[in-house]
């Protein structure tokens, strides 16, 4: 089997969710090649050998530095078939999902999103993928000759298998329908964790009354190294931005540690963090709902309990 | 302006999923079905953009077998003109997706939710985008037209982009486009009369054969901890649950 995995950056850094679709490559096993596109250091580009890529490919195209959807489309159509792969593996975001849509449809791959977990190869190729929005899986077998699987957070592990890749320049030649979209700004909060690559998540509710207290919450986010998170509500009303809502319309969440501070646990919200490996739940409502679907509870006023556990967790580092 | 919305049937988000024939089917015993919620967002923008735009029409479109008409009747009684039903169970995205591009074409605007909230698979939009050689961005938080072009905030991890395009377009959408609309009496008797035209499907090679359902483990009971004894908590997250 030749894989192909697509990985994704952002300001020359490789992003952690394509380090897991190279190791889930890596993991189905046969020959792993990546393909990264924009201004990548050829040091980080090497590095993905680490976790299983034996090449890779590098569109060093100063137009891909921005995440042209078309664009990105169009480059990876041509390297399936000059490399003539099999499988194509990206991470499921807001850029891997579409870009997984428009190159299964041209090549005529059986399509997957959402995949979490490696594939069952034993009779055929079936994959699992999480639906109603994290409330059940599906097994879905791929027929086609080609495949596109798009991969949740932690489908795969990105451990440390190899040594280093090796890079090959790529080209693919982009007309301007490859551009029809065109990108006039971006904001992107910089520096902070991201939200659906965090491994702990702290997150608020309108039990913290008002968006003037969330300096508490971010300075525990900060000594956990947390990326921070809100319910609908506190988006609604303007509290916290939009990209932080998580939830079933909002932004589903997969972390180890997930902390839920002054959230009720409407079932939209429990949507959005079902895939938690561990979810604590602080509310000062010892009936709220949330609780049913804790591992761990305090009932409690939040503004006592949070700088009490900053101090706690700062105490056990 | 012509604008084609495709909306999902699918069970409200208060649901509780359950499987039934071994594990193959699922259960809508005492199941409600509503109008896919990203995709009752992309129908209130149309709306918006037609109240705003004379001349407008918007079109409603659904894969799905007879029981998804009430559905179909409630996006009419919101405002759209007229609907098509496809009638077809809607097995997949690619098969879901054919059936859109098979009666998209013509329109100015082609609009639905970023994802449907039953498979979440989030490609349909972009498969559609792909069979008809159009554009297509999500998802989708704020779409506004300026003559024949549009500029559109697309959500990223951690942020947005901001797009501009010509028309026509596919666009998946998601709050905050618009807000929600809820029918008014006059607008549920209207909607008993428009037009709704079945079609059969176009067949469509198969390209996914889903095989079983599968629901999570139960979760274990939580354990409380005493809000004096903040210490316990951060102890048994790094012993026990071994996430710190």
């Amino acid at each position: 089997m030749n894989s192909l995995v697509f990985v994704e950056s952002g300001e020359g850094k490789i992003r952690k969710l394509s380090l897991e679709a190279v190791a889930y490559a890596h993991a189905m096993g046969g020959t792993v090649t990546a393909i990264a596109m924009g201004s990548i250091e050829k040091t980080e580009l090497e590095s993905l050998g680490k976790y299983g890529a034996t090449r890779v490919l590098h569109v060093a195209d100063d137009r891909l530095n921005q995440h042209v959807i078309q664009a990105y489309a169009s480059v990876l159509i041509k390297a399936m078939q000059d490399e003539n792969a099999d499988v194509l593996v990206l991470a499921n975001s807001s850029l891997g999902t579409p870009v997984a849509a428009k190159v299964a449809t041209k090549i005529k791959a059986s399509l997957a999103t959402n995949v979490v977990e490696l594939p069952n190869t034993s009779a055929g190729f079936l994959v699992k993928k999480s639906i109603y929005t994290g409330k059940a899986f599906a097994f879905v077998e791929l027929p086609n000759s080609k495949k596109v699987i798009a991969i949740k957070k932690n489908a795969a592990e990105a451990k440390e298998v190899g040594g280093t890749a090796n890079v090959i320049s790529f080209t693919a030649s982009l007309t301007d329908s490859d551009f029809n979209a065109k990108i006039t700004s971006t904001e992107k909060a910089t520096g902070d964790v991201l939200l659906p690559e965090a491994e702990i998540v702290v997150s608020g509710g309108r039990g913290m009354k008002g968006p003037e207290h969330w300096g508490q919450l971010e300075e525990l986010a900060k000594v956990l190294h947390a990326a921070t998170g809100c319910s609908k509500p506190v988006s609604d009303m303007g509290w916290r931005p939009h990209h932080e809502h998580v939830g079933q319309t909002g932004v589903k969440v997969a972390p180890q540690l997930y902390i839920a501070i002054g959230i009720s646990g409407a079932i939209q919200h429990l949507a959005g963090v079902n895939s938690s490996k561990c979810i604590v739940v602080i509310n000062k409502d010892a009936d709220a709902p949330f609780f049913k679907a804790a591992d761990y509870g305090i009932v409690g006023d939040a503004f006592e309990i949070i700088p009490k556990l900053t101090e706690a967790i700062k105490a056990a580092k | 302006m012509k604008i084609l919305v495709c909306i999902s049937n699918v069970p409200d988000t208060t649901s509780k999923i359950n499987f039934i024939e071994n594990n193959t089917k699922f259960d809508v015993a005492g199941v409600q079905f509503i109008i896919g919620p990203y995709d009752d967002y992309a129908l209130a923008r149309a709306i918006e953009i037609k109240e705003a735009t004379p001349g407008t029409t918007v079109t409603v479109l659904n894969v799905g077998l007879v029981e998804t008409e009430p559905t179909i009747r409630k996006a009419l009684a919101i405002g759209a003109d007229d609907a098509i039903r496809v009638n077809a169970e809607p097995t997949d995205s690619f098969f879901v997706a054919s059936q859109i591009a098979e009666h998209g074409k013509g329109f100015d605007l082609i609009l639905m939710g970023r994802e449907s909230i039953d498979y979440n698979s989030g490609v349909v939009h972009a498969i559609v985008g792909e069979i008809l050689g159009l554009p297509s961005v999500s998802p989708v938080m704020k779409l506004e037209l300026n003559g024949t072009k549009a500029l559109l905030t697309r959500e990223i991890e951690g942020g947005k982009e901001t797009i501009e395009i010509d028309l026509p377009f596919v666009a998946g959408c998601q709050e905050p486009i618009a807000e929600w609309k809820i029918p008014n009496m006059r607008g549920i008797m209207s909607a008993r009369t428009k037009p709704l035209k079945v079609v059969e499907a176009k067949g469509v090679d198969q390209s996914v054969a889903l095989k079983k359902f599968e629901l999570p483990p139960a979760k274990g009971a939580v354990k409380m901890i005493s809000s004096d004894n903040i210490g316990e908590l951060v102890n048994r997250l790094k012993t026990e649950a071994k996430v710190l």
